[in-house]
């Protein structure tokens, strides 16, 4: 059964809400003291996600939203949102009705939980609230089954649930983007089998099922109301169809008329080639499948029989399974996984004696098969899946510890990402690096791709400069001048001047001029200026010419530049050695 | 006069030549191809993203052509030819850009995307379409359906010289002022259907679509029809609002999101109703008083209508009325090619319902009643009047039947073979079409026809209601918004009176949108965010520099620490100087702040600098260093160091002063 919390970004999220088939006690549902020690859970979780109606998915949540309390938003989609009631009220009356249990919920209870339901659309993107978002994608597995994808900033988990890469018989395949979550879970129901091909399978499974109608033994198939149930409908309504066979198909009743028109009106959630001839042919309207009554159990001859529960544990399959257990013409097919402590499980593990209720025994007689037709990716399928999503680490549940070991070796040889297999109750932590968002200011962003060229050259990387503010919650990265301003404060002119005097007999405008001349000779590669106003720039160094008071001929030299606005500071010591300073003599012999 | 005119299952579209000049990006452009408000076509720029806001078809100019009847007509036939009366043509596309450069076309209804063929075949595009499923599936088979009613009427011979503009100008009446007719089209056939649908790309309410990593578009619910969606088209930092065709009365969709609309900067609005004196619910009374009055009296109904959309509602309705009014024996008929795949259609659409409908999926039970209508027998639905329906046809009957034109489609029949008696009638309840143009052509007509225009779209009192509600900075709206009807210029509710006020287009037109893009998103990767060194410099804000490498891929910008120069290998020849470009070295950082005196004179002091004269001037201070010979001029917004030839001094004291400057 699934049950996993996760915490991203200061969220936390229940991911799916199942119970434990093999148990009748308190470990059938999950262990909620685990979050809180006392009373409700809405202070803990701000959202509940379940994947699919199965019940080791969901058979918990009325308990946890209603006796342990819990009223906040419970996501599903609208498939789910219209089975699972009706798979849980089933099970209750199993549990209640039949076995005479207390401390279960009540049908009330199942009314009021799926209250707080909101529906998910595929690949809708729901603001559960300001920085918490979720998406659901296509899962396969079972009519409605979602992957979620979940985002809190900038780090994200994709939780899968059951699903499902192979398209079946009325089932699409799990697809997902390249979204890149930290985390993937995965379930890993399938961990080490890569199923032979569904056609040896199917082929199998028809096989069987034919030569026991042919000496005349009866055939019990275990399945769930919905899911495999139509597969196999499908299956054998075709094959029937195509070998003229005569001998009855019985589905268990109840739910069989209203789980095949849900197929019918979720239509949009089935595969591509139902979708397109449902106008034409509805798939889910059987010829040769009749609603099966309890007394035709006792019927002479052969007869095909679905009936519910899957795993044998309580219900119309296991009545029918007792009456039908001592003969050994007759065969049981068991579709799916049984889990641990039901008498499916038992029966698979070649038990052939079952001790039942009020110390009798049974003897099993009869032909017990098994046939994966379980819907769950295999672990081709969950490599596939890993790489669709490209996660950064990897988290398996859903499956034994030897067969997930083997995989989390694949996956990390394969991948080379960290992959995880949490038992019960522990808690993984990853620690994510996540890169922070900024808005850059347009005008910085666009004179930066302008300077930088349409390619960037990876052998000069172009350094950008600018100034991050950090203002509440905003992050803005501007211009260093943008910045001042924004911030309302003055720049601070940082200026230097220095002096030099000649001796030059000519006026101070000639002065400047051949010092422009000269300068213009021997720095190369500079902008030099004359400028009106009587100065000359050498790129941003101001250079102005006085004569001193008591000497005419006594030329004061003014260069003055800024701390910004000279980059290098080396250039202008430069100009005053080479053109000036070092040598006043050599210049002024020069200019003169 | 009547003139006589044959122009067999041609129909319009408009396409012209001119292209225009490509606009340059980061500005936000809209351009406007159609004229007809409720059919809008537009194509905006954004972020050098070119999208196209849907692409109706407007059929109104096949009222210029005769019906074309399924049965060989002698009455049509004979007649001497017919044109509209008042002549106008509402042209459908006109371009003004080049088609082939569309990144992405959205539709937001499946009464906007009629014209797809024409936008994605034989253009070169090679963008995507974007529709929800229902929109799809639904406008698939509204598509289907046309193509059908055109090509399984056999067509005695096409004309096509007519385009011509020397005849044209020859032709009678309003066809010789029609303008650009030669742009008129043929309608298209199943293949390029097929061809142009298969580009579409489902989405699904709210589902965040990135295009090219610059913009997100996501559909919202509008209430309107099945799937029926408005958009938003953002980036981090602008947001733009389409809304088409919505509604805010609770029929059969999902109702209209309208929160998602708040905090735009610019809200474009189309698909405005149009009939805005109509009140849908009186409409849809007066329809079942008169439905019922005709069949009591002996009559048949005639109701042309689209396969889709209102008729679902017209059913429920009608599921609700026939007892009451005692009509259970009564057959309606359903006559469509697509009549069985949309009554089947309607039903499997759960998510896109209302949430009453969706509940009823729940049960499970079938969302729509027509269902049960069927499984009762009381409606039933025909591919075509042939067939099974000629010998299951039993009358007094109510017919709903396409096209609402009257031009095409199995309702020509009907109109020839009820027309003659005046215990018929016809209800319109398709706005789209005047039906008195409609009727024209079958004049004299003893048939009653009643007018019953349904149309659920927003009415000003609404869109008022709404803007105020969410507050778009600025309202961009076809120019027939801003004015009322020319029929009725009194009606000053008939218009939108916003301020500011809204600006208006016209078909053709292109407006700049008032946007002012100022900022963008760019993410710090970790190792870089964790070398800068905020501080302080306000209370609550901080300040960080940073230099960093720019990487833009896929509009996406990341920042990434400056690399590690790799050594240069010790060069043998030195290069004279002199020679030597400016090296673009780190830019300094601005200065800000002010250097206070007595702090600066201790630091001074620690520094071996003890003989400083200080003089006040008007702005500040300035400090005389008399052993050095060096003046510090200290000032609130600057400091001057005059300093003659000493490298290593200046150097000391440039460094002195920074330490109480902020550095920016």
């Amino acid at each position: 059964r699934s049950c996993i919390l996760v915490s991203i970004g200061g969220k936390n999220i229940m991911l799916d809400c199942g119970m434990h088939m093999g148990y009748n006690d308190d470990r059938r549902f999950p262990d909620f003291s685990y979050i809180t020690q006392n009373g409700r859970l809405t202070d803990f979780l701000d959202c509940v996600i379940i994947s699919h109606f199965h019940l080791d998915h969901c058979g918990a949540l009325p308990f946890m939203s209603e006796m342990v309390g819990y009223d906040g938003p419970i996501y599903m989609t609208h498939p789910t949102k219209a089975i699972c009631p009706i798979l849980l009220e089933d099970f209750r009356k199993i549990t209640v009705d039949k076995k005479g249990e207390t401390n279960f919920f009540t049908s009330q209870m199942i009314k009021d939980c799926m209250k707080k339901v909101v529906p998910l659309n595929l690949h809708q993107t729901v603001q559960v609230d300001d920085e918490l978002e979720i998406k659901a994608y296509y899962a396969g597995h079972v009519l409605g089954a979602a992957m979620v994808h979940i985002k809190v900033g900038s780090e994200s988990v994709v939780y899968t649930g059951d699903y499902n890469m192979t398209p079946d018989r009325h089932l699409g395949a799990a697809w997902i983007d390249k979204c890149r979550p930290d985390i993937l879970i995965s379930e890993s129901t399938y961990a080490t089998t890569i199923r032979d091909s569904k056609r040896c399978r199917e082929r199998d499974f028809l096989k069987k099922v034919h030569e026991s109608i042919e000496r005349g033994g009866k055939v019990l198939i275990p399945v769930f109301a919905l899911g495999r149930a139509q597969e196999l409908c499908i299956l054998l309504e075709t094959f029937w169809e195509r070998m003229n066979l005569k001998a009855p198909i019985y589905f268990s009743t109840g739910l069989t008329e209203k789980a095949n028109h849900y197929y019918k009106l979720f239509i949009t959630w089935t595969n591509q080639k139902i979708r397109k001839t449902f106008v034409q042919r509805n798939m889910f309207e059987f010829k040769h499948i009749k609603a099966f009554d309890r007394s035709y159990a006792d019927n002479p001859g052969p007869m095909v029989v679905f009936a519910t529960p899957g795993m044998l544990h309580a219900g119309q399959s296991l009545q029918i399974f007792k009456k039908w257990a001592g003969n050994e013409k007759n065969m049981v097919i068991m579709p799916g996984y049984c889990v641990q402590g039901t008498i499916g499980h038992k029966i698979l593990n070649g038990q052939r004696k079952l001790e039942m209720e009020g110390r009798s025994t049974l003897d099993v007689k009869l032909q017990v098969e098994y046939m994966s037709f379980s819907a769950h990716a295999d672990a081709k399928g969950i490599m596939q899946l890993i790489r669709m999503a490209e996660p950064r680490n990897m988290l398996l549940v859903h499956g034994e510890a030897v067969k997930m070991e083997f995989l989390k070796g694949k996956i990390e040889q394969e991948f080379s990402i960290d992959c995880y297999m949490p038992a019960n109750g522990e808690t993984v932590t990853v620690t994510t690096n996540p890169s922070v968002p900024v808005d850059i200011s347009l005008n910085l962003l666009k004179r930066e791709m302008a300077l930088g060229g349409p390619l960037p050259d990876p052998k000069k990387p172009r350094t950008m400069h600018g100034t991050l503010i950090m203002k509440e919650n905003s992050l803005k990265l501007v211009s260093s001048e943008q910045a001042l301003k924004e911030l309302g404060l003055n720049e601070h002119q940082l200026r230097f001047t220095c002096r030099v005097q000649l001796q030059d007999p000519h006026s101070d405008t000639d002065t400047l001029h051949r010092i422009y001349t000269h300068l213009k000779s021997v720095l190369k590669g500079y902008t030099i200026q004359h400028l009106p106003d009587g100065t000359v720039m050498v790129e941003s160094i101001v250079i102005k010419v006085s004569s001193s008071t008591e000497d005419p001929n006594t030329k004061v030299l003014l260069l003055s530049w800024s701390y910004q606005k000279v980059n290098k500071e080396a250039t202008s010591s430069k100009i005053l050695q080479q053109g000036t300073d070092s040598s006043p003599n050599h210049y002024l012999r020069k200019c003169l | 006069m009547l003139h006589v005119l044959y122009l067999s299952g041609v129909i319009l579209l408009f396409v012209s030549l001119k292209t225009f000049p490509s606009v340059s990006s980061f500005h936000v452009f809209q351009y406007c191809l159609s004229g007809h408000p409720t059919l809008p076509c537009n194509v905006l720029k954004f972020k050098s993203t070119t999208i196209m806001l849907d692409c109706g078809l407007d059929t109104t100019s096949v009222l210029n052509f005769l019906p074309l009847p399924l049965v060989h007509s002698p009455r049509l036939s004979k007649l001497p030819g017919w044109v509209s009366k008042d002549g106008t043509l509402n042209l459908e596309k006109k371009e003004l850009l080049d088609l082939s450069t569309i990144d992405v076309i959205l539709i937001s209804n499946y009464h906007c995307m009629m014209a797809l063929p024409y936008i994605t075949e034989h253009t070169g595009f090679t963008g995507t379409v974007y529709a929800t499923e229902p929109t799809l599936q639904i406008g698939r088979l509204l598509m289907e359906e046309l193509v059908n009613f055109m090509e399984r009427v056999p067509k005695a011979q096409s004309a096509t010289c007519w385009k011509n503009k020397e005849i044209q100008r020859m032709l009678p009446g309003p066809l010789k002022d029609a303008v650009d007719v030669w742009t008129w089209k043929r309608s298209y056939s199943m293949q390029e259907v097929n061809s142009a649908l298969s580009k579409v790309q489902l989405v699904g309410y709210s589902q965040k679509v990135e295009l090219f990593g610059a913009v997100q578009v996501s559909p919202l619910s509008s209430g309107y029809s099945l799937g029926s969606s408005n958009w938003i088209i953002q980036s981090h930092h602008e947001k733009v609002s389409y809304v088409s065709g919505s509604s805010l009365l609770t029929t059969h969709p999902q109702p209209m999101d309208q929160s998602s609309l708040k905090n735009s900067d610019v809200l474009i609005l189309t698909g405005l109703t149009q009939m805005p004196t109509a009140n849908p619910d009186g409409m849809l009374g007066e329809f079942c008083s008169n439905l019922a009055m005709t069949i009591r009296a002996g009559g048949n109904v005639l109701v042309p209508c689209y396969s889709s959309g209102v008729i679902y509602d017209l059913l429920e309705c009608l599921y609700q009325f026939i007892e009451s009014a005692n009509l259970g024996t009564t057959p309606f008929y359903f006559i469509s090619p697509v009549a069985n795949s949309s009554l089947e259609f309607s039903q499997i659409f759960a998510e896109w319902l209302c949430h009453n409908k969706q509940s009823k999926v729940y049960l499970p039970e079938p969302p729509f009643p027509h269902a049960e209508l069927i499984q009762t027998n009381k409606l039933k639905h025909y591919p075509s009047i042939h067939g099974d329906f000629s010998s299951e046809f039993r009358q007094p009957c109510v017919v709903f039947t396409g096209h609402p034109s009257l031009r095409f489609g199995d309702v020509v029949h009907f109109m020839e073979l009820w027309g003659k008696s005046s215990l018929n009638t016809i209800i319109f309840t398709e706005p789209d079409f005047s039906y008195l143009d409609a009727l024209a052509p079958y004049q004299p007509l003893a048939m009653k026809c009643v007018y019953c225009p349904i149309d659920t779209r927003l009415n000003f009192h609404q869109v008022s209601k709404l803007l105020k509600e969410v507050q778009p900075l600025h309202v961009v709206c076809p120019e027939q918004y801003t004015q009322p009807p020319l029929t009725q210029s009194h009606r000053s509710d008939l218009m939108l009176e916003l301020q500011p006020p809204p600006m208006p287009y016209r078909r053709c037109s292109v407006l700049n949108l008032p946007f002012r893009r100022r900022y963008e998103r760019v993410y710090i990767m970790p190792e870089l965010a964790n070398s800068l060194v905020p501080s302080e410099i306000k209370p609550g804000i901080s300040l960080a520099t940073v230099s960093a490498v720019l990487h833009s891929k896929d509009n996406k910008h990341t920042l990434q620490s400056v690399p590690k120069p790799p050594p240069v290998p010790p060069s043998k020849k030195r290069k004279r100087v002199i020679e030597e470009p400016p090296v673009v070295l780190a830019p300094k950082p601005l200065l800000s702040g002010a250097v206070p005196l007595e702090a600066f004179l201790a630091t001074l002091q620690k520094h071996g600098i003890t003989e400083v004269k200080v003089e006040e001037t008007a702005d500040g201070h300035i400090l005389h260093l008399q052993a050095e010979d060096t003046l510090i001029q200290l000032e609130e917004d600057g400091t001057h160091i005059v300093c003659d030839n000493n490298e290593p001094l200046r150097t000391t004291l440039r460094d002195l002063v920074l330490r109480f400057l902020q550095k920016l």
